[in-house]
């Protein structure tokens, strides 16, 4: 297959950037078992196979269906894949009662290469999303409510946001986060001119009609009450994020950000005082060290990892990453901070400013509106989840469970993140193909 | 709607920024303030997670060593089972809840090898890739341990032996004790669950007897205000009036001898035949002068110094300048009830202080530390604590002690071929409980090696009534752990 000269000089990076991610990622692994004893890994072939020839698939497969696209995506979400596994097997070797996360997790990357290849097989015009926009939200808001379901719901800390099938769980809003972008970018677009001009007439100005904004309210709606009864508070702030920020985008409307910002205010101080688990929140955040064994514990925990882990980090395998709960999941930065250090935490940040910002670059490069739009809404779905959980852990906000794009333990996100790659690279590839034409 | 996507980027970077300004400020700027708080287990896990070198007696027994596990901690501290309980107290034990104690404690960094004296001496094995440990070589004994446990035979009680040349512990046992290694158990549950029981016993067997309680020390301590006059000068000649009871200043109380008899002499006399009467009214002579005379035995100053975990309690008595107003409280001092209230480790070394000549050395449990290869790293040096007595005073005990085993109260602690001095004591505790018995000694009399003192609380509670005296219950306690020491 013949490339485009543009195509050929971006795949060669991504393949060579691919090659650095793999040394990487085994290298780590190498390192934590090498902390026990000056013994290998067993099994370190097979894994060095495994990681590199999943990289491979995804390479080829972008090749193959969309090979303009942007560079460095893919080597970026593989690099921090890759330190996220390290610091799951990391923290399997740790555990006091052995677990096989990193085993799991293996078969997740794998299962969401799966998922990044068909999205590139089958979505080879994002427009369908734009096409079939109220049956993407209808099929959005059904994962939405999947939980709540009588006999499949699963409630896992406190947050009943799961569904399990079997032994299988699986975390449905991660999927409904991709569906539900794609939908207000469709219908986002389709209304953009009558919420920036607005119908009716309210002295001087004109505002929108409710019928205008009626459905995407409703929409907005529905998610925050079905997250509010599943007290999932981390994905009902990225929603509201998220749709405040495409809100603006297409409209560039300052009194619409005016009034998510009021819209969340009230709902904060509703929530705050309606959920317990909110106030809890908040409190704990505030000051942990009042309920130092109870519910401040494993904020108090991620402090001193981070504190013990300094500039330089304890070093793979020589710290205690176990400490904190939940460190594969939710508090994997601070297992990060702990062992890596300040280098490791600001190279995690870096990565993922690098990825959101080549996700923004996409958006803005992008000739179609709903592209556009949508390409901004996974840079900004990426860029706020991270920072909501980073700025939890660290205590900058308040914890809210959510996972770290790629680097937490985790399927659904995984799949759910790969998908919304793919889709990147669809958009991205899209561009190019119309910037220079296919010789 | 480039525009907006770019001020939306924008903004997300300002929040990546800020998240960068956040880790800094938590890893660099507080960084060693969170690494250092006394919550912050990691610094203990370090080193827990490394070898640490066996603990031994001086007679060579191996008492506690580091075995290499799959778990996180890497290494399980093992007590030797036979030994376990026997030095538990002492020694103590590294638990990863809830910290160590003992031995284990004082001595952490130099058994985990972090001690620069052993880095130093342990280069060679670094180049080697052996893990450098610390050997920690105990002044106890195996063999005076086992007999101390023997001789109580499990009644609640303590039992210590000081060398009195080097003023090391020989021996220092009490009962009722514990086992180790429940509390070292990597697993949480069983080391809560441990903890929890052996906390919630009434015998607090957590506690150790022998220097962390106090107890009122009965007649031995006429040891104390003998040497106390003896010192003042006091006319040896004097005789003091054969009665059955004193009576005492600013109160209608008074004093009686034991089991209402009668009795009177010399201070000689009243030491060997431990008569209430005679002491009491030495104490009320001395008057503040016993508060004085009780310092110079380190009662009622700090505790003794020493490098045992947890430290040793304070010894009390009545204060200095209270005669006036109490003086009745120094008649009881004088024969060791009312406000005296010493650990069985100070009446060691009040027996040690006869046998030295007068001075009071500081007790000790490490004797030394030495590197994998048995090389000597470091080696305790003995220290006197304090002077208690003249070299005079102190030969003149000696005659007292040696008449109390020969005639006195103390004939039970008689050895063959051996001379033992000794002092008898039966403690009144205050309650309907039986007496304490005590019994201190050393021995040989004439060229001490070892001092003793013997507890048995509550005269070995049941079954106990007034015949269970210092010297019919302890002296042969202290007699039994002599002769196992000095083989015969």
């Amino acid at each position: 297959m013949a490339l485009a000269p543009i195509a050929r000089q971006r795949r060669s990076a991504e393949l060579s950037l691919g090659l650095l991610v793999v040394i990487i990622a085994v290298g780590g692994y190498i390192l934590v078992a090498l902390a026990n004893g000056p013994a290998l890994p067993p099994g370190l072939s097979a894994l060095l196979a495994w990681v590199f020839g999943l990289y491979l698939v995804a390479h080829l497969a972008i090749r193959r269906f969309t090979p303009n696209a942007d560079a460095t995506l893919l080597p970026l979400a593989a690099l921090l894949n890759g330190i996220g596994f390290v610091t799951i097997a990391r923290l399997d070797q740790a555990a006091t009662r052995p677990t096989h996360l990193a085993r799991v997790q293996s078969l997740w990357v794998a299962i969401g290469i799966g998922v990044f290849v068909l999205t590139l097989a089958f979505v080879r015009d994002v427009r369908v999303f734009e096409r079939y926009r109220y049956t993407v939200a209808a099929i959005g808001l059904g994962a939405l409510l999947l939980p709540l379901a009588p006999s499949i719901g699963r409630t896992i800390n406190g947050g009943r946001l799961w569904v399990a099938i079997g032994s299988l769980t699986f975390e449905p809003s991660e999927i409904a986060k991709v569906l539900l972008v794609a939908f207000f970018a469709a219908y986002l677009v389709d209304k953009r001119e009558l919420l920036t001009q607005g119908r009716v007439r309210v002295g001087r100005h004109y505002l929108p009609s409710p019928r205008d904004l009626g459905p995407l309210l409703l929409a907005w709606g529905i998610a925050l009450m079905v997250l509010g009864y599943e007290q999932d508070v981390g994905t009902s702030l990225l929603f509201f994020g998220v749709f405040a920020a495409m809100l603006y985008i297409a409209t560039r409307r300052g009194w619409y950000l005016v009034g998510t910002f009021v819209l969340l205010a009230i709902g904060s101080v509703f929530a705050y005082h309606a959920f317990g688990h909110v106030q809890v929140r908040v409190e704990t955040w505030l000051n942990p060290w009042k309920t130092r064994q109870g519910t401040g514990y494993q904020i108090i925990q991620a402090q001193y990892a981070f504190g013990s882990g300094g500039i330089g980090g304890t070093g793979l395998g020589l710290g205690s990453p176990n400490l904190v709960p939940n460190a594969a999941t939710d508090f994997v930065m601070a297992a990060i901070g702990e062992e890596l250090g300040l280098v490791g935490t600001i190279g995690i940040i870096a990565a993922f400013m690098l990825l959101v910002g080549s996700a923004f670059r996409i958006a803005a490069d992008a000739t179609r509106p709903f592209a556009k739009l949508f390409a901004a809404g996974i840079a900004t779905i990426l860029g706020f989840q991270t920072f909501l959980i980073v700025g939890g852990v660290t205590r900058v906000i308040p914890l809210t469970g959510i996972t770290l794009p790629f680097v937490s333990y985790g399927g659904s996100s995984l799949v759910a993140n790969f998908a919304l790659l793919a889709i990147l690279l669809r958009i991205s590839d899209d561009t190019a193909r119309v910037a220079a034409p296919a010789q | 709607m480039n525009i907006g996507i770019r001020r939306v980027g924008a903004a997300i970077m300002v929040l990546f920024i800020g998240l960068v300004a956040q880790l800094t400020y938590l890893q660099v700027v507080h960084s060693s303030k969170l690494a250092d708080d006394p919550h912050n287990t990691r610094q203990f896990l370090k080193v827990i997670r490394q070898p640490r070198g066996p603990i031994v007696t001086a007679d060579g027994t191996v008492l506690a060593q580091s075995v290499p596990t799959d778990d996180e901690f890497r290494y399980q501290r093992v007590y030797t089972p036979a030994t376990a309980s026997l030095f538990s107290q002492v020694v103590g034990y590294q638990s990863i809840q809830f910290g160590s104690v003992g031995v284990e404690a004082s001595e952490s960094s130099e058994l985990a090898g972090l001690d620069p004296r052993l880095a130093v001496h342990g280069i060679r094995q670094i180049i080697a890739g052996q893990p450098v440990t610390g050997t920690v070589v105990l002044t106890m004994s195996n063999k005076a341990q086992a007999a101390a446990a023997a001789a109580l035979n499990g009644r609640r009680g303590s039992v210590v032996v000081l060398d009195v040349h080097t003023g090391g512990i020989v021996a220092m046992y009490s009962n009722p004790t514990f086992d180790p290694k429940p509390l070292a158990s990597h697993n949480v549950k069983e080391a809560q669950l441990a903890l929890a029981l052996l906390t919630a016993s009434t015998d607090q067997p957590l506690l150790a007897r022998a220097w962390r309680e106090i107890y009122p020390p009965g007649s031995t301590f006429k040891t104390v205000t003998a040497a106390t006059a003896l010192d003042y000068g006091v006319d040896l000649t004097k005789k003091f009036p054969n009665l059955k009871e004193l009576a005492l200043p600013l109160t209608t109380n008074t004093l009686e001898n034991f089991g209402g008899e009668h009795c009177g002499g010399s201070l000689e006399d009243g030491y060997v035949l431990s008569c209430n009467t005679i002491y009491g009214q030495v104490g009320l002579d001395l008057g503040d002068r016993l508060a004085t005379g009780i310092e110079q035995f380190g009662v009622n100053t700090k505790a003794p110094p020493s490098d045992l975990n947890p430290s040793v309690v304070r010894s009390i008595g009545p204060d200095q300048g209270t005669f006036r107003v109490d003086a009745p409280l120094f008649a009881q001092a004088a024969i060791g009830q009312g406000p005296v209230a010493v650990t069985p480790l100070e009446m060691a070394l009040v027996a040690e202080s006869v046998a030295t000549g007068g001075v009071m050395l500081r007790p000790y449990v490490v004797d030394r530390i030495e590197d994998p290869t048995g090389r000597v790293v470091l080696q305790t040096a003995p220290k006197v604590w304090r002077r208690a007595m003249t070299p005079a005073t102190a030969a003149t005990l000696t005659q007292y002690m040696i008449q109390v085993v020969q005639r006195g109260t103390g004939t039970a602690a008689q050895i063959p071929g051996v001379q033992v001095a000794g002092k008898t004591g039966t403690a009144e505790t205050g309650t309907n409980a039986p007496p304490h018995a005590w019994f201190i000694a050393f021995a040989p009399a004439e060229n001490p090696q070892y001092a003793v003192a013997v507890l048995v609380e509550n005269g070995g509670t049941s079954g106990a009534d007034a015949e269970a005296t210092g010297g019919r219950v302890a002296a042969p306690v202290a007699a039994q752990v002599l002769r196992a020491l000095l083989g015969t």
